[in-house]
């Protein structure tokens, strides 16, 4: 699948593979480093990592008002906790960028263009992670408990 | 007896519509006192929602039936109500906002449909789906404020557009749900898009040809506000200082400080008064709104605030904030119904508001002093009281997230961030003097965090996990008889999701309210004893109205779960070690209904009817 990503966004998403913007705070400093495709979130008793916890932060800020809470989905668009067993790592990030049906499409259901939104972009890979664990059935709905 | 009023209000009805009325108000006033019709949403100027009818009462409401049905075929939340005049009933839908004028001779026969051409780019910057508070009609004209911040006057006998405003710009966030209401020669339209960081106001087009009036904003400079700090009054005093709309906000945070209007407008034909409230100071994370980061001088005025406009000028008389720098989104848009009542052996003009804050606000609605401010859930906890002499709520630091601190969850708040009441109206009957409030019984923990400002992007910067009200009934809402003025619950229904319909009072001694499950509840306006219920095909965020029509009272309702609520509770509330008490067998709502607008009305059957 051609992507068709702003440069910009490219160079930030593999910036933010090996280190994550901003989510510099509150790292444990023991974890193993994180990576979208081979280690996507970091979880211990139950606790996740600073960003899988800023992730469901972010999640919340960005998507829950269109896929419900956690990632379960709502009557206006699809439960991403399924969706990213289906999507790889770079397909939904062009997702995000570019959105979806914004011009045509059935049953008035668009999803937006994050492309120019740092508070989405910036921190895509910790939403990515956040997805991924609850995809896993590593944590449950609602705010998980992070590691200290 | 009773037949010959409902007849004599049907009859007056058809005479009226000939007239050419000098003021679009005194039109709308006499269609509205006129109990057969359904002239606006709030039922009438001072937003009562009460109905003198009273074909239907405790006696015979058990027997309500289903005269006919009606679907929108659209599947999105519909809130808002019909609107009846004479023979035809107008209904609207949420986006892509069509309005149909059914033929209530035939079973709601479509006589014309209306379907506005929207760009799709607008979904997105709708935060809580894509709803529609209804239309309003004047002077022949129907007005729709359409989601694009297109506010647009159709010919009420073709649906032909006969002019049309921009109101807005959806690319910069802003966007049009609220219903508009005449009063006057003029129509005012209010702006949503508190989440996207647009700067509300409230807005006065002339009726005949959509030129603008007035605009008045919720923050920045006095005149931009239309406050004069001489003669605009605060807690009964002038304002005295200048530009406290710029002032109280850090750097040039106004601009993008929410106070948008999205909920319900009244007036007070007597005096020229239009009353409205504005919603919160945009993002939900304080320290990015404090002034030199600290509580005090940053109170983010004017958002959550009730305002008193002169209709011609738009120049605020008084204004009074209730949740001055807030820290909890309790968004202050709720009705404000007005009332005439007697205190201390005194009559006098009231304003009666229950705010999403959870607080019942009773002020002199000439003056705008504070008369009082009573919790309406006892589970309220963000603050202790409000300050009388101040107008001040006592805000309890523990519950404070600003005090607890960006990326520091503050747990149990009480209400959520739906507030106690969200856009549902409530109705007062002036016969028992109470109050009936449809009420959300949630809590929340609250997470601020730091967020960028990006046009036409979401400004919110905070997590928000909301759970039911614990050590409680387990379900999620209440619907209450309230006493204005010994401020106390008369009595109260506990509900297993939040009530989210505006609940309609009436002479019948029944009250009727919606539920989210679908049902449509009367209950005895005394004793809150549930005398009837049905369950419509989806859940019920619309509000209820009643009208005349071949002699017969009918109820009408529109269905269609979604909004705030049908998001978030969907999948069920978030927190999982929710408990769920005696009412809250289940937490999803999607156990319960589905997507799907319809409307159905009802009526006695031929044998009860009154004729
Ligand atoms: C305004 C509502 C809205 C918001 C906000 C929103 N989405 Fe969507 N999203 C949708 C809709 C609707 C679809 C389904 C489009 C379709 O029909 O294919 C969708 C689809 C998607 C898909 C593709 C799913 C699949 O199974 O193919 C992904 C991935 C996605 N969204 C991620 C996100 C993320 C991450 C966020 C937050 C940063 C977000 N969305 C915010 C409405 C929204």
């Amino acid at each position: 699948m051609p992507l068709k990503l702003p440069k910009y966004v490219v160079l930030s998403a593999l910036l933010c593979a090996t280190a994550s913007v901003a989510s510099a705070d509150g790292k444990t400093a023991d974890l193993p480093a994180l990576d979208p495709q081979t280690n996507p979130y970091n979880i211990r008793d139950g606790k996740v990592d600073f960003e899988t916890y800023n992730g469901y932060r972010r999640y919340g800020g960005a998507c829950a008002r269109c896929h419900g809470p956690s990632g379960t989905g709502s009557s206006f668009a699809p439960a991403l906790m399924d969706s990213v067993e289906q999507l790889d790592y770079a397909e939904f990030v062009n997702v995000v960028v570019n959105g979806k049906n914004i011009e045509s499409g059935s049953r008035n259901r668009v999803m937006p263009a994050f492309g120019t939104n740092p508070n989405v972009i910036q921190h895509i890979n910790d939403i990515w992670g956040y997805l991924q664990a609850r995809a896993d059935g590593a944590i449950g709905p609602g705010r998980p408990e992070r590691i200290r | 007896m009773k037949m010959r009023r409902l007849l004599t209000a049907a009859g007056c009805v058809a005479v009226l519509g000939v007239g050419i009325p000098a003021q679009a108000n005194e039109e709308v006033e006499k269609l509205q006192s006129k109990s057969g019709n359904w002239a606006m949403q709030l039922g009438n100027y001072k937003g009562h929602r009460y109905s003198e009818l009273d074909e239907i009462d405790k006696s015979n409401v058990g027997k309500l039936q289903v005269a006919w049905q009606f679907s929108t075929g659209v599947l999105r939340g519909h809130e808002g109500g019909p609107i009846v005049i004479g023979d035809a009933m107008y209904i609207h839908t949420p986006f892509p906002n069509k309005v149909y004028k059914l033929d209530l001779d035939n079973q709601g026969e479509v006589i014309w449909a209306y379907e506005p051409r929207q760009p799709r780019d607008v979904i997105p910057v709708m935060c809580c789906d894509t709803v529609n508070r209804g239309i309003a009609y004047a002077d022949g004209k129907i007005f729709l404020a359409q989601a694009d911040n297109t506010l647009v006057a159709l010919d009420s006998k073709t649906g032909e557009p006969v002019w049309s405003v921009e109101n807005g710009d959806h690319t910069e966030g802003e966007s049009l749900t609220a219903a508009p209401v005449v009063a006057k020669d003029k129509v005012l339209v209010g702006i949503s898009g508190g989440e996207f960081g647009v700067r509300g106001h409230l807005t006065a087009y002339n009726i005949d040809d959509g030129s603008m009036a007035w605009r008045a904003w919720s923050t920045g400079p006095d005149a931009d506000v239309k406050i004069d700090p001489e003669e605009t009054t605060m807690m009964g005093e002038p304002i005295g200082e200048q530009d406290l709309g710029v002032k109280t906000w850090p750097g040039d945070e106004w601009k993008r400080g929410g106070g948008t209007t999205w909920g319900w407008f009244t007036y007070d034909t007597e005096t020229e008064t239009v009353y409205y409230g504005t919603g919160n100071p945009g993002v939900w994370n304080p320290e990015q709104r404090a002034v030199d980061g600290t509580r005090k001088g940053s109170d983010n005025k004017w958002s959550m605030s009730i305002f008193a406009r002169d209709i011609d000028t738009g120049e605020a008389k008084w204004v009074y904030q209730k949740t001055p720098f807030d820290e909890w989104d309790y968004d202050g848009v709720n009705e404000n119904i007005l009332i005439e009542r007697e205190i201390d052996g005194e009559q006098r003009k009231l304003l009666v508001t229950f705010d999403r804050n959870g607080f019942a606000y009773v002020l002199d609605r000439v003056t705008g002093e504070l008369l009082s401010a009573e919790k309406y859930d006892p589970t309220v906890n963000w603050a202790s009281h409000v300050d009388m002499e101040t107008g001040r709520p006592q805000v309890n630091e523990e519950k404070s997230t600003f005090a607890q601190g960006t990326n520091t969850i503050t747990k149990n708040i009480c209400p959520a961030a739906l507030g106690t009441k969200d856009q549902q109206p409530a109705t007062y009957s002036p016969e028992t003097g109470l109050f009936y409030v449809p009420t959300n019984h949630i809590c929340m923990d609250y997470e601020p965090y730091q967020v960028q400002y990006v046009a036409g992007q979401p400004y919110v910067g905070a997590t928000v996990s909301m759970f039911p009200a614990p050590n409680s009934h387990g379900g999620m809402g209440n619907f209450i008889a309230w006493d204005p003025i010994k401020a106390e619950i008369k009595w109260s229904i506990p509900e297993r999701f939040a009530v989210w319909s505006g609940a309609l009072a009436t002479a019948g001694n029944v009250v009727f309210y919606g539920t989210l499950e679908g049902y449509v509840k009367a209950a005895d306006m005394q004793t809150g004893e549930i005398l009837w219920k049905f369950k419509t095909p989806s859940g019920i965020i619309g509000n209820i109205n009643t009208y005349v029509h071949d002699g017969a009272q009918h109820i009408a309702v529109l269905s269609g779960v979604g909004g705030w609520p049908g998001i978030g509770m969907a999948a069920g509330l978030t927190d999982p070690q929710a408990g769920l008490g005696a009412v809250g067998a289940h937490s999803k709502l999607s156990q319960y209904t589905q997507l799907g607008g319809v409307l159905t009305v009802f009526k006695l059957p031929e044998e009860l009817a009154s004729r």
